[in-house]
């Protein structure tokens, strides 16, 4: 609707950057009633296994340090792309991606043996709220990927511009909002099954 | 319960259709000619081209603005349908079965109230704000025009399960409220639930974007010098529910997502069984379902704001008590959820604390009465259609709100709670509250969207049937509340709720002819819309700056962008005889392309619901796909938008 | 037919009904009397478009709703207390009743008196009952609407509710809250009678030759529409917690149950 110019698309940017805030608030808000809901839940065991039963520390370790490195990762191809070298911005986050799918097929390997040994998501209170919170978290990686995989292929195809570093400072940002949710869900519900 | 489920139909089966009852036949039959007749009457027209570029593809928000509307008055009818078949069947029904079955009779109640919250007052707010918050601010566009068409087309998505479960199968029996373990699987199988929950999730995506979109709309896009003491009332409330929305929609997310887990995937968030907890699910709803009321009606309160200022040719009184009502509000509309359920047995020291926490929201409430009616005070009052229903909505809605207060006593809760007086106290907020502001807002701001007038005679008669049909048909419920009757009631068997349920049931074909009289000025006003034609712009001596421009406005709404200097500007550069200066004009303008992202986005979002329902999994992964990648799609498209040059009106590209 | 926390609420309503009256009663005939004095065609007031603001009337348009409000709170806060659905009533020794929610009816257990019933309840005249409530179900709630006062019933999970009537009769009582099919049907007759009758009534119940045992009751449960009374002449001991326990599958989850509810 605006006159094209350098000063137009920066407001335009600044918009969408405000409105992913936004976003980010009200998926926040999402999280925490999950977190909530499994807290009221957390000891509707209904006879079935708990926690401490279940999990494998080595398996959450990995889990959350590929996480955290990817967080890093795609901090380094946000500065590379400010910095205005886009390839480099490409294989971060390429270097991203794997460690994000790789935290995927972790997370995705241990719902499936919960599942296996009858600890599905139908098997308690407790269950259900665990398998959707981890899910849904899950979720938002898988949707960041896709995300990530589309710049990837935009880098390659088209010119870059501030359009695009500013899809990948709001990627950036998304990444390390999930990653903040996940220091929750470990430190709330993994972690107490250690200590 | 072991259901058939193949891969290819999932649980859709020949007994999906409704042969049940005549009744509900019939309903199929009515929303299926609708629909065919709609397509036969474009195709008759040779209109399709039209249609699809003009407005099913438009991001445009005045257009999408008036679909949302539209679709507003089609729900409007059907709700209202349901609703008289209710007053019907109670009308009749002493000692008797009347003319509905049970599970037929809890399916209406159930879409009644779902589609009168979510897919009539919802897209009727939006619409509403979707026309008129850009041009009260002096923008030219919303913030994110695509995203709004896809909030649309996600809300009519929803709209369209909601339709579709009155010919493939069955709506849900569990109210508009779906409390389990009554909605689980458990009590209520079969895909009722599936509808109710599926529909108010796809629509629900649409409202949180609508939320984040106008948010940065109003904060970002406003003119020159529009500060935020100097916006109009109207985009003030919208701010306020926006910012609601974002809030408050991902509880109903959460709610309706884990009965979805618990009936689909065998989950026991909500279950009787297997550590479930159905209270959790009353806290989340209610905390998305407290805020959601004050989402519909501060939008109202905007327009009555407006409305009584203008017709009372006279500054609105009290502008920041009327700000800082509304903000109060919207702040403790969070801390009062527990009111809904009193009944549950808490301690005395948490019903106490809810129960003055919910009494508190009367005191800005109240002033904000008291600040309309220090409006008229001095004014010099025309009795235009939307004036009516805001001194209706004053007189009926203080009653409403003692209502209100009483309910939020706990020991009078106790007594009244799931009776008839809690049905009569929310109608009596959302019928005065909520749709006499959305109805007196059509009236108001359609003029300015068409160019031409409603016309006002029949204005002012559908007023009066909907003031005394409503006073019928909802003060005879405060009395059987008070009698002990509970709501959702098919049948009973006390002779002395009798009288008092047919005057209701009068009282519902007084609102029937209140409609009758809505259509007939819509047909009536389009028909002689040469006489009803105002070429000023400003046919009420408005005060805002939607006045400012021709009627209807521009695609890009100002030629010329205005400089801000007061409140009211256009109202003060009209009598100073000054007129607004403006910021200079670049010769020629960009608007947005038109987007296919939106249908595509609303069938998606309706293949995902409709294959969720049935369990037809293929379909739903097709329709996330098509969603899915009509986003991605989307991010590759690098021309969006065409020139036009405001001077000549004329596309240059 | 009435009882104390009936005609308190009673009082209750009316108190706070006249106090929001004599605001809103001024405000609705304010609304007509200045839209008719400041008509556009022909009223008497003058017009003063520029007047917005009026520091008295901001003061009194606030003040007196706060002023309201401050009052009915004190009310909120001592009745609410004074009305607590979980406080034993003051008099004679409470009677102890429990009402199980079954699809669409009740059973009530009398746990001192060791027998049941079905859509039947009878209680003393004056003397305070206490009633322990939950649901097979469900989610119901449980009200008589002449003695006031209504809980919800919720399967897992025991409510409480303490009554009182004051005088002999037969009373509607039933389930609020919609449950399904047979809602509209799912009511019970309260009887409140003398001493004498209620002894008798009592002795009526014992000499039924159906105890509630296991295949009784799980007849019971079953879904039926207008269920006829019945009587149960013997209750196997603790049934009412029992049924509360089984639903979490554990006796400890039941009290975590338990707690929430009574929280």
């Amino acid at each position: 609707m605006i006159a094209a110019s350098d000063a137009v698309e920066e407001q335009i940017d600044s918009e969408t950057e405000f409105g992913f805030w936004l976003y980010l608030m009200s998926d926040a808000v999402l999280f925490s009633l999950i977190f909530a809901t499994f807290a009221v839940m957390s000891t509707n065991l209904a006879g079935g296994p708990g926690g401490a039963d279940l999990f494998d520390i080595k398996n959450l370790a990995v889990q959350t340090g590929l996480l955290l490195i990817s967080s890093l990762t795609i901090a380094l191809a946000h500065h590379a792309a400010v910095g205005g070298h886009v390839a480099r911005a490409a294989v971060w986050l390429v270097v991203t991606c794997i460690l994000g799918a790789g935290f995927l097929v972790l997370e995705v390997r241990e719902l499936t043996e919960f599942v296996v040994k009858g600890a599905g998501p139908d098997r308690s209170g407790y269950l259900s709220a665990f398998f959707t919170l981890v899910g849904t978290h899950g979720l938002h990686v898988t949707a960041g990927l896709i995300w990530a995989l589309t710049l990837i292929v935009q880098t390659t195809l088209t010119q870059p511009g501030p359009r695009l570093l500013s899809r990948l400072s709001r990627l950036t940002l998304f990444w390390h909002f999930l990653d903040i949710v996940w220091i929750g869900v470990f430190s709330l519900v993994y972690l107490p099954e250690f200590l | 319960m072991t259901e058939h489920v193949s891969l290819l139909l999932g649980r859709l089966g020949p007994d999906a259709l409704p042969f049940y009852s005549w009744v509900a036949f019939s309903g199929a039959l009515v929303t299926l000619a609708g629909g065919v007749g709609f397509l036969a009457v474009v195709t008759w027209l040779g209109q399709w081209r039209a249609l699809w570029t003009g407005w099913l593809t438009s991001v445009d928000h005045k257009r999408i603005g008036i679909m949302y509307i539209v679709l507003a008055l089609v729900m409007l009818v059907r709700g209202f349908v349901d609703a008289i078949m209710m007053r019907l069947q109670q009308a009749l029904s002493y000692n008797s079965d009347g003319y509905l079955p049970p599970e037929h009779f809890e399916q209406i109640f159930s879409s009644h109230g779902t589609i009168m919250i979510f897919f009539m007052a919802m897209p009727f707010m939006t619409g509403l704000l979707n026309y008129i918050i850009p041009l009260q601010i002096g923008a030219r566009d919303v913030a994110f025009p695509v995203l709004n068409a896809i909030s649309f087309w996600l809300t009519a998505a929803g709209a369209g399960l909601m339709l579709i479960s009155l010919v493939i199968g069955r709506f849900s029996t569990a109210g508009w409220t779906g409390y389990p373990p009554y909605s689980g699987v458990e009590f209520t199988p079969g895909v009722g639930v599936d509808y109710w929950i599926w529909s108010i999730m796809v629509s629900g995506v649409g409202t949180t974007m609508t939320g984040i979109n106008f948010v940065v709309t109003i904060l970002r896009k406003r003119a020159p010098g529009m500060l935020l003491m100097r916006m109009p009332m109207f985009t003030w409330t919208g701010l306020c529910s926006s910012i609601l929305i974002i809030f408050a929609f991902p509880a109903l997310t959460v709610a309706t997502g884990m009965l979805a887990l618990d009936r689909t995937l065998g989950m026991h968030f909500f279950t009787n069984d297997a550590g479930g907890n159905m209270m959790n699910y009353m806290n989340l709803f209610w905390i998305w379902g407290h805020p959601e009321v004050y989402i519909l009606i501060l939008p109202a309160f905007g327009i009555f704001s407006e409305v009584v200022a203008t017709f009372s040719s006279k500054r609105l009184f009290g502008y920041p008590s009327l700000v800082y009502a509304t903000a109060v509000i919207a702040i403790l509309s969070f801390t009062v959820w527990l009111h809904h359920f009193f009944t549950m047995g808490a301690s005395a020291n948490v019903n106490a604390v809810f129960g003055i926490a919910t009494m508190v929201i009367a005191v800005p409430t109240g002033v904000k009465v008291f600040d309309w009616l220090f409006t008229m005070f001095r004014g010099r009052i025309r009795f235009e259609p939307p004036m009516l229903y805001t001194i209706g909505f004053m007189c009926l809605f203080v009653i409403g709100g003692m209502s209100g207060v009483l309910l939020a006593i706990p020991p009078i809760n106790y007594s009244t709670h799931n009776t008839t007086f809690l049905v009569a106290h929310f109608h009596n907020m959302v019928i005065p509250g909520v749709l006499f502001g959305y109805l007196a807002g059509y009236m108001y701001w359609f003029p300015k969207a068409f160019g031409f007038h409603l016309d006002p005679t029949w204005g002012a008669r559908s007023f009066w049937f909907w003031l005394i049909g409503f006073l019928l048909a909802f003060m005879p419920l405060y009395l059987l509340g008070l009698m002990g009757m509970p709501r959702r009631m098919e049948t009973y068997g006390n002779a002395e709720w009798q009288p008092l349920l047919i005057v209701a049931f009068i009282g519902a074909c007084l609102i029937l002819m209140g409609i009758v009289c809505l259509v007939i000025q819509l047909w009536v006003s389009i028909k002689y819309r040469r006489a009803l034609r105002d070429t000023t712009g400003d046919p009420w001596d408005g005060r805002t700056l939607e006045w400012s421009m021709p009627s209807p406005p521009p695609e890009w709404n100002f030629d010329a962008v205005p400089v801000v200097t007061t409140r009211d500007a256009f109202h003060e550069a009209k009598y100073s005889g000054t007129p607004m200066k403006s910021v200079p004009q670049p010769g020629t303008l960009h608007v947005p392309r038109n987007s296919v992202v939106g249908p595509c986005m609303g069938f998606g979002g309706f293949c995902v619901g409709f294959g969720a329902v049935w369990f037809i999994w293929w379909l739903a992964l097709a329709g996330l796909a098509v969603a899915v990648g009509a986003l991605i799609g989307r991010a590759f498209v690098q021309n969006t938008e065409r020139e036009v040059a405001p001077d000549l009106g004329a596309k240059t590209t | 037919m009435t009882g104390p926390i009936a005609d308190a609420v009673d009082a209750l309503m009316w108190q706070a009904f006249g106090l929001m009256l004599v605001i809103v009663v001024p405000v609705i005939a304010l609304t007509l009397f200045i839209a008719w004095r400041y008509r556009a065609s022909g009223g008497s007031g003058t017009h003063q478009p520029d007047w917005d603001h009026s520091r008295a009337v901001e003061i009194t348009v606030w003040g007196i709703p706060v002023l309201m409000i401050a009052i009915l709170a004190t009310w909120v806060w001592e009745k609410t207390h004074a009305l607590d659905p979980y406080k034993v009533l003051p008099g004679a020794k409470p009677l102890q009743i429990e009402a199980i929610a079954l699809d669409w009816k009740w059973l009530f257990i009398y746990p001192e008196l060791n027998i049941g019933t079905v859509n039947e309840l009878a209680f003393p005249v004056g003397q305070p009952v206490t009633f322990r409530i939950t649901s097979e179900v469900a989610m119901n709630s449980f009200m008589i609407p002449a003695l006031g006062g209504q809980i919800y019933a919720m399967a897992g999970m025991e409510t409480k509710l303490n009554l009182q009537a004051n005088e002999t009769g037969t009373m509607q009582g039933r389930n609020m809250q919609f449950s399904g099919d047979g809602f509209a049907g799912q009511t019970f007759e309260a009887l409140s009678m003398s001493q004498d009758d209620f002894e008798a009534w009592v002795s009526k119940v014992q000499d039924s030759d159906t105890p509630l045992d296991h295949a009784t009751f799980a007849e019971v449960r079953k879904p039926s529409v207008d269920a006829p009374v019945r009587y149960f002449s013997t209750v196997p001991p603790d049934f009412f917690s029992k049924r509360v326990a089984h639903f979490m599958g554990m006796e400890h989850e039941m009290m975590h149950g338990t707690k929430a509810a009574n929280e």
